[in-house]
């Protein structure tokens, strides 16, 4: 890491670097004060619901929407060929992914519906009720279409093609070659060789998607509350669909209870919703429900890979050869595509190690089904669980521990810089250093030991480990901004002193109840010298906050909290350079500490407070000199350079009991050591974990959006879509390697994400440790009682 | 998810009650706990027309010791009946089910009357009642007050004995008596799912021998099942691997599971027999929970 002088800062007795503090936003939440959209009442506001379609692939004959449109209370029913008068057309393809194809997208269905659930007609009404009934009444003559709902099919000739126009099913291939694998498969000792399915999720955030569009037609602005993470970037696109200029539009999150990345995507139920506010000239909300909620929410992580792993006799890796199949829904989501997923899974594939000989295969194929994209953590959890897994095997043959292994192939932690095997550079990673604490904390030898004793007894436990890297803080160089997609990797923050001494922080990334907020007011109260209470932060405005990208791809703290504390930094040089105007001192020899202006020498001495720095500032100039102009507020911005990602890596450890008699599991404890270098709340960052760990293991048991060869979601309800609740949930135990990234002053990398990748494959490891002595394994996911049986051979 | 219109009636005594479902019959739907119903309405999967909330009825609540007999008020909330010390001392089986329906939340709202009317075939109550051999008592403005054995009273999925005009009243259960013994067990995916497999059951024990035994099976069929061919393998024999062994054939025939998305039959079979065997332990041992 660059010397950059920071420490003294961050260990000073004023710092809040790295100091649990509770978070105000938690206590409003308790206090039963949080404002979510759904609160926001908007005068004249109507609601919408939508008519969706119940097949999978059918031609739209006709609409029929008199009996509807006649109900007393309905507004105004708009159906998707209507719609597409007002609303401009989306395509979801970036230029950065080469050869990359997708069909153009309307916001509702027109003479066509390619997944169950797309929307096909609105209806604007009094209630949300009146709504709903009136969509019952609206008859559609449909023509069912052989949907396509197998993606190991869909590129086959005889398979019907989605859209016509594209030829096929494709949307993507994408290949990774790097060194020379078939030379060193050839001379290696070992091959191992298997095939892993993965099972499709969808984010199931407890607030589900929302808005309230506002059209007034006195300013003609478009006023959006909407429960995002990305609210720039949704005015941009909104902006651009609806034909306004951008500075019309304000898009306004309050409170977000949970988004994952299901929000920030462009939706056409809420692109509709807009639109009828300004059609109709009055507010309009629209809420999706539990049921609509799964059949139009974004999936994710649908895949099937087959991997190969080459390695020598003492257990070095050779090389490794992956070939990942995904099927993505019937469009490509807007504007971040449906094709990053399987991208990331081989960009991050075997991402630990060391070997360079490298390839992997990337085939994106569309299907009947509802529309994949990011989802927390994108790809990483299929990547991770297939390294791991083949890894695991590659223990068996060779003789070593499961731990032994990743220590031999491990990257150094002193050889950094460092390229992964998919050529992606590396920095400032701690894999030797995250195995060593985690191997202490699970007491891994004496876990083995109970394990042996608890196998005399007929108890089969078993310990699965699972290593990763995940990219975080992505930058400008990246596919988003290579693609030219309107997804902002700068982010910038704004701070002013205010007359009364206190500190207003506004910041382009957003609050998602993570506690982004609460760490950006460490950070600023760090930088400039003041105490937190005296920081006030406002997120989610656009009217109000910097232009910025917002929370995604674990960005808030390792690119807002940079900009955060280089704003900060600014605004107390320049409290010093006026306190040196006022105090005729050389403005190095003081400094900003406990919201008062102090002698550098010893921090105790109270020259002047900021408060007063605030009045002359702003009400008294006359004090000042003339060619002595205050600027208390500073803006500054900031973007990752040169690199894609700040990459982060951690370790997981499962311990898990089976009944092998009945398949059924017992998470007994989990543990994960990451390094999201400098640990801004420790409070925070541990629930950032552990909370995505929960994530991750309810992907690796229970979470599954099942489909029947029609193309129906068959699941669609919380009482089969099954989550992970708390009460089915191990201990985990969370700590922390700090390895400051040099990409910044700051240091912090991404945390958002750390526990949602490991999770499932340490859990599948964990599995089928505890099933080796029936020699059985199993790589399928959700990991359910049946296939464990299956596996055991007891049905 | 809006539940469509519907008419709302209060009813203060069972009187009125059965005048109401006389008038509307299967058009009405009562409202007990609502846990079950008021998804199906906010989800439009029905749409009765009017709603007859019971809630009122004192007459319906209550638990009770009437000679050898518990008499259980439909209206009484799970939360209620699982707590009862008349429960946990004469109707150990229940007592022992009862942390396996729902969540605490659900449990205080819904009701064990609910859980009988409704018949979910997965559900614990419907099977513990035909475990216990219970009498239900139905009263309609027609025809009077009728008991229904339990083993009258499943039909088919959501679908019983009780006629739309028809309030289910109370369910009458036999304590145990002397050298009675119940087990129960239970296999879901996630605590307080609905089971893929599931067993209750009660009998006599003595000196290690099994008698007398009604194992019903849940999670299984359209409806709890009675194991007839298993309790006659399991009559006059411990628990041993022998008789595990005759069990594992018999549940074979007495049971037929039915496949879906968590489980497919032969998974919910084997499950099945898993259960039986650690209760058949669990039995000679004193029964419990297994
Ligand atoms: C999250 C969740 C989990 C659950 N898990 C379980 C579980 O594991 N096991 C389980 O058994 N149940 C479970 N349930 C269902 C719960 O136990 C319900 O309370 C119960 O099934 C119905 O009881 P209720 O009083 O709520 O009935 P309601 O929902 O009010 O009514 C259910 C049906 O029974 C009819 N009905 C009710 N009372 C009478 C009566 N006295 N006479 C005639 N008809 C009547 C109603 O008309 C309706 O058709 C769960 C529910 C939820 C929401």
């Amino acid at each position: 890491m660059a010397d950059t002088g920071n420490e003294i800062i961050f260990e000073q007795s004023g710092s809040y670097v790295g100091r649990t503090l509770s978070r105000p936003g938690a206590r409003r939440s308790v206090m039963g004060r949080g404002r979510y959209t759904d609160d926001i009442q908007v005068a004249r506001t109507l609601h919408a619901a939508f008519l969706r379609s119940p097949y999978a692939h059918a031609r739209i004959l006709n609409i029929d929407t008199t009996a509807a449109a006649a109900m007393p209370g309905v507004t105004r029913i708009v159906t998707g060929r209507e719609l597409a008068e007002h609303v401009e057309p989306w395509h979801g393809i970036l230029s950065s992914f080469v050869g990359m194809k997708s069909a153009i997208q309307h916001a509702m269905a027109v003479d066509r519906a390619c997944w169950q659930g797309e929307p096909v007609a609105i209806v604007v009404a009094e209630t949300r009720a009146l709504a709903e009934d009136a969509v019952e009444l609206i008859e559609v003559q449909w023509e069912e279409l052989t949907p396509v709902v197998d993606k190991e099919t869909a590129l086959d000739a005889g398979s019907p093609v989605i859209h016509p126009e594209m030829g096929d099913n494709l949307a993507l291939r994408q290949d990774i070659d790097n060194g020379d694998v078939d030379a060193a498969f050839a001379a290696a000792d070992h091959i191992i060789e298997d095939s892993f399915e993965f099972g499709r999720h969808t984010a199931v955030s407890l607030e589900s998607r929302i808005l309230v569009a506002d059209f007034d037609p006195s300013t003609e602005r478009l006023t959006i509350h909407t429960s995002s993470q990305v609210p720039h970037m949704i005015k941009t696109v909104f902006a651009k669909l609806l034909r306004m200029p951008e500075h019309n539009v304000r898009i306004i999150a309050p409170d977000v209870g949970g988004s994952f990345g299901l929000k920030i995507h462009t939706f056409g139920d809420e692109v509709a919703t807009a639109a009828l506010s300004m059609i109709l000239k009055r507010p309009v909300k629209f809420i999706a429900d539990r049921l609509e909620s799964f059949v139009s929410d974004i999936h994710a992580r649908e895949h099937r890979v087959r991997g190969r792993l080459a390695l020598n006799k003492d257990g070095d890796i050779l090389a490794a050869d992956i070939d990942d199949l995904t099927g993505v829904g019937p469009y490509s989501a807007y504007p971040r595509t449906s094709v990053f997923e399987a991208v990331q899974v081989i960009n991050i594939t075997g991402g630990p190690y060391k070997h360079k000989n490298y390839r992997a295969k990337a085939t994106v194929v569309y299907l009947n089904k509802v529309p994949m994209s990011q989802y927390r953590a994108v790809g990483h959890p299929i990547g991770i669980t297939v390294f791991e897994s083949l890894l695991d095997q590659a223990a068996v043959v060779t003789g070593l521990d499961p731990v032994d292994i990743r220590r031999r192939n491990f990257m150094p932690d002193d050889g950094y810089p460092a390229v992964t095997p998919a050529g992606l550079p590396a920095n400032d990673l701690s894999h030797e250093a995250c195995l060593e604490s985690l191997i202490k904390r699970m007491d891994y030898d004496g876990l083995r030991r109970e394990q042996a004793e608890l196998r005399e007894k007929g108890i089969y436990r078993g310990i699965g480990l699972a290593a990763f890297i995940k990219g975080t803080a992505p930058s400008p160089v990246g596919y988003y901004g290579a693609g030219r997609a309107p997804i902002a990797a700068q982010d910038a923050t704004t701070v002013s002193l205010e007359p009364s001494g206190a500190v207003l922080c506004l910041v382009g990334v957003t609050e998602q109840g993570q506690g982004a907020d609460t760490v950006m007011a460490q950070i600023a109260a760090t930088a400039i010298g003041v105490p937190i209470e005296n920081v006030r932060v406002i997120s989610g405005d656009t009217d109000a906050v910097p232009y910025g990208g917002g929370t995604y791809a674990s960005r808030a703290t390792g690119i807002g909290g940079e900009a955060t504390f280089q704003a900060g930094r600014a605004l107390r040089a320049e409290i010093l350079r006026i306190a040196g105007v006022l105090l005729q001192s050389e403005p190095s020899t003081l400094e900003v500490f406990g919201g008062n202006v102090v002698d550098a020498a010893n921090h105790a001495n109270i020259r002047v407070t900021l408060a007063e720095i605030g009045r002359i500032g702003h009400f008294q100039l006359g004090e000042l000199p003339n060619d002595v102009q205050p600027e208390l507020s500073q803006t500054r911005h900031f973007r990752v350079k040169d690199v894609p990602y700040i990459y982060t890596n951690g370790i997981h450890g499962a311990y898990v009991e089976l009944d092998p008699e009945t398949g059924f599991l017992k998470l007994l404890k989990h543990w994960i050591v990451e390094d999201c270098g400098r640990v801004i709340n420790p409070n925070l960052a541990d629930e950032q974990v552990r909370g995505g760990a929960v994530q991750g293991l309810g992907g690796a048991l229970f979470e599954h959006c099942i489909y029947d060869d029609n193309g129906q979601m068959i699941n669609a309800t919380m009482a089969d879509y099954l989550t992970p609740m708390a009460g089915d949930m191990p201990d985990i135990d969370v700590a922390h390697i700090q390895t400051p990234t040099s990409a910044s002053e700051l240091g912090a990398k991404g945390v958002g994400e750390s526990g949602v990748g490991g999770a499932p494959a340490a859990v599948l490891n964990a599995v089928n440790d505890a099933m080796m002595p029936f020699q059985r394994h199993i790589t399928a996911q959700p990991i359910t009682p049946q296939s464990i049986l299956k596996a055991l051979g007891k049905i | 998810m809006k539940a469509p219109r519907f008419l709302y009636v209060r009813v203060a005594s069972l009187v009125e009650a059965l005048e109401v479902l006389a008038e509307y019959g299967d058009e009405a739907s009562v409202l007990a706990g609502g846990q079950s119903l008021m998804p199906t309405l906010n989800m439009r999967l029905s749409s009765p027309k009017v709603l007859v909330d019971i809630n009122r009825i004192d007459d319906l609540k209550g638990i009770s010791l009437d000679g050898n007999m518990v008499r259980v008020g439909a209206l009484s909330r799970h939360a209620d009946v699982m707590t009862s010390p008349i429960v946990v001392e004469h109707l150990p089986l229940i007592a022992q089910a009862y942390p396996f329906v729902a969540h605490a939340a659900v449990r205080n709202r819904g009701t064990f009357g609910g859980s009988v009317a409704l018949a979910d075939p997965a559900s614990e109550m419907p099977a513990c009642v035909l475990a216990l051999n219970a009498t239900l008592v139905l009263d309609s403005k027609a025809g009077g007050r009728r008991n229904v054995a339990a083993s009258d009273y499943f039909k088919g999925l959501y679908e019983t004995e009780r006629r739309d005009d028809e309030l289910l009243i109370e369910a009458r259960i036999p304590i145990k008596a002397a050298g009675e013994v119940s087990a129960f067990g239970e296999l879901s995916r996630r605590h307080g799912d609905f089971a893929l497999a599931g067993v209750a059951m009660h009998g006599t024990v003595a000196n290690g021998v099994i008698t007398g035994l009604r194992p019903v099976y849940f999670g299984s069929e359209d409806r709890p099942v009675l194991g007839v061919a298993t309790a006659a393998a399991v009559e006059g024999k411990g628990a041993t691997e022998e008789t595990f062994a005759a069990v594992n054939v018999a549940l074979g025939n007495d049971l037929d599971p039915l496949s879906n998305f968590h489980a497919d039959a032969a998974t919910r079979l084997q499950l099945a027999r898993v259960l039986t065997k650690r209760a058949l332990t669990s039995m000679v041992n004193g029964g419990g929970v297994v």
